[in-house]
């Protein structure tokens, strides 16, 4: 830059190859304005994830005494289905006998639930592929098949077979009382 | 743009004018702009891109005024446009129909380029704007079909957004933030809207660089060589602004049928379904100018991997200019080449077919192939597979090695050569029926 001024301005460097001020303040000024730039960019782009409020509502309880054995109550979770199933013990049998069967996300039935609490098994209802919500009772699993690209859970909410690379995620959650759960 | 100026003012107010900002000038010489003499109707799909985009923008505007990006409101407000605003039904038809016409329009156009070659030196940043054109067209309309907030505007939405998911470490903060939330929601929505208002323009923005561009080494022809004398142009004006509007005429033709007589041919009936999170539909399917990259995504096993060719089916076409070996340009004088071309069509249009179907229906009913890997050969899914390996097999084994194995038919001398001084030389189907297909 400074190499290329003419007219009335001496050559800066005629005294040697120096940094001199003018090279400073041109240093200087690109670095105040990356830097600004920078710390401008991270609100424009901070802005987009998830507000206060949005946050603030993301817990809700739940009552498990409507819930009877080998039903399933879907409610809305942070804007996604929650699943709440009360498995029967056929239900849980299986699952736990495929608890060793080569899997692609692999976890044992017991990982998957309160200890105690095989009955209750309680999952974000929602595809670890895209996002669709599977539908209980298709599959060769007994579990959940989701209709988009043919995803297939077992009993415990396992992927067993399709393009999904997780388990149906279970959500932080913690028993209140035997019959009220708090999810989120 | 096109070297020495032919305006020359006439009245005391246009030199005045003139020397302060030449805008006068500027349209003189943009409608005197030297075309090759021999462009075919497929060369005026650019008109017809600029006027579909037209209608998109003033049509959008338009919408705009009346919709409301609310999540418990935008449904109904939809329904509102069509029932009880005046004209709202003829203006969200052409809106939503437009879209449409706009992909058909854009897909004539690039399988043009790849035929003659439009994408090769000197036009490669012509050509690479046009893919960043194709790029933001498909987020514009992506977001767009979201807006009516049914059921498959809102599960398309989570299908899409879930592909960013696919990343490693960063794929759930990266939804998350894409969100505004846990899940697709209102604050997906309003922000879909802003940006669905914004893109346009910025289409429209990336269109005058796209101009420029093609403003500077002029048009590709159909014979693919480059404009040698005068001899080989005529100005655009009148020459090319009547050819282009004849075929825009004709193209609001096919348009207004499907306004008037088919205006929900195109979309799908679950989108007049209020969107509800907790059902998916059992079909879901995204919009028919998306199903051969859906048909890609789904043939691949694997949750990234299909994230991944289905993003480099795209990323093809912005290195096409320098996997092509080939010198000559137009696949007029590559005969080889332009059944490799034909075949590729086949394979898109195949594509898109197989992401209409669900991937485990059998392609010819009835029968039972047998089970290859992981699903029957006879099955969307497979046939899906087979046509992305030609897809790409087209882009990086055909393109690099056949332009420096095949043996081309001899190429014009200039445009004018064939038709002019040596009409015998000619090769069959050159210059002398330029409206024809190659």
């Amino acid at each position: 830059m400074a190499d290329t001024v003419v007219g009335a301005n001496p050559d800066p460097h005629a005294a040697g190859d120096d940094p001199n001020r003018r090279d400073f303040i041109h240093i200087a000024a690109g670095v105040a304005a990356v830097g600004l730039v920078g710390a401008l960019a991270w609100p424009f782009i901070d802005q987009m994830n998830p507000a206060s409020d949005t946050l603030a509502l993301a817990s809700i309880e739940f009552d498990l005494g409507k819930v009877v054995a080998g039903q399933q109550v879907t409610v809305k979770f942070r804007g996604k289905p929650l699943f709440v199933r009360h498995r029967t013990a056929a239900e849980i049998a299986a699952a736990i006998k495929d608890d060793h069967a080569a899997m692609r996300d692999p976890q044992t039935d017991e990982e998957r639930h309160k200890p105690g609490k095989a009955e209750w098994l309680i999952l974000i209802g929602t595809c670890t592929h895209l996002g669709c919500v599977p539908t209980f009772g298709g599959g060769e699993y007994g579990g959940w098949f989701c209709p988009c690209h043919g995803s297939v859970y077992d009993t415990s909410g396992r992927i067993r077979k399709g393009p999904a690379p997780k388990n149906l995620e279970v959500p932080t959650y913690a028993f209140l009382s035997d019959s009220k759960v708090k999810v989120g | 743009m096109s070297g020495h100026s032919t305006y020359e003012p006439k009245t005391g107010f246009e030199r005045w004018l003139d020397t302060r900002l030449p805008i006068v000038r500027f349209g003189v010489d943009l409608m005197d702009f030297p075309t090759p003499k021999n462009l075919n109707y497929w060369w005026t799909f650019g008109g017809i891109l600029a006027v579909c985009l037209g209608i998109q923008i003033v049509t959008g505007i338009i919408l705009a005024m009346h919709y409301v990006p609310n999540a418990d409101l935008a449904f109904n407000s939809v329904e509102r446009i069509m029932r009880d605003v005046n004209y709202g039904w003829l203006i969200r038809y052409i809106h939503a129909n437009g879209a449409s016409m706009f992909f058909i329009a854009v897909y004539i156009h690039m399988f043009r380029g790849l035929y003659y070659g439009s994408y090769k030196a000197p036009r490669e940043v012509l050509w690479i704007l046009g893919c960043v054109i194709y790029l933001l067209m498909m987020a514009t309309a992506f977001m767009g079909y979201v807006l009516p907030w049914g059921q498959m505007s809102f599960h398309g939405a989570v299908v899409i957004t879930n592909l960013f998911g696919a990343l490693p470490v960063v794929g759930h903060a990266i939804t998350t933030w894409l969100w505004g939330g846990f899940a697709v929601d209102n604050a997906t929505l309003n922000r879909f809207f802003s940006l669905h208002y914004l893109l346009p323009f910025m289409i429209a923005g990336v269109v005058g660089l796209h101009i420029w561009a093609l403003h500077v080494p002029g048009n590709n022809n159909p014979i693919g060589v480059n404009v040698k004398s005068k001899e080989d142009t005529v100005p655009f004006h009148p020459y090319y602004t009547v050819k282009d509007g004849f075929a825009i005429s004709v193209f609001l033709l096919m348009f207004a049928t499907f306004v008037f007589y088919f205006p929900d041919a195109l979309g799908h009936a679950d989108n007049y379904t209020p969107a509800n999170p907790l059902v998916t539909p059992t079909h879901i399917v995204p919009e028919w100018y998306f199903l051969p990259f859906y048909a890609i995504l789904r043939a691949v096993p694997d949750k990234l991997m299909g994230v991944i060719l289905m993003f480099g089916a795209i990323a093809m076409l912005f290195v096409l200019p320098w996997l092509d070996t080939s010198k000559v340009r137009s696949m007029r004088y590559r005969p080889t080449a332009r059944l490799y071309f034909f075949i590729f069509v086949v394979a898109c249009i195949v594509l898109g077919f197989c992401g209409a179907h669900p991937p485990d229906e059998p392609v010819i009913p009835g029968v039972s192939g047998f089970q290859l890997l992981d699903s029957d050969i006879n099955s969307f899914v497979w046939l899906s597979r087979i046509a992305t390996l030609y897809y790409f097999g087209y882009f990086l084994l055909v393109m690099p090695i056949l332009g420096l194995t095949e043996t081309p038919l001899p190429v014009p001398e200039s445009i004018s050569a064939p038709v002019l001084s040596h009409p015998a030389k000619a090769p069959a189907g050159a210059a002398a029926s330029p409206e024809k297909r190659g």
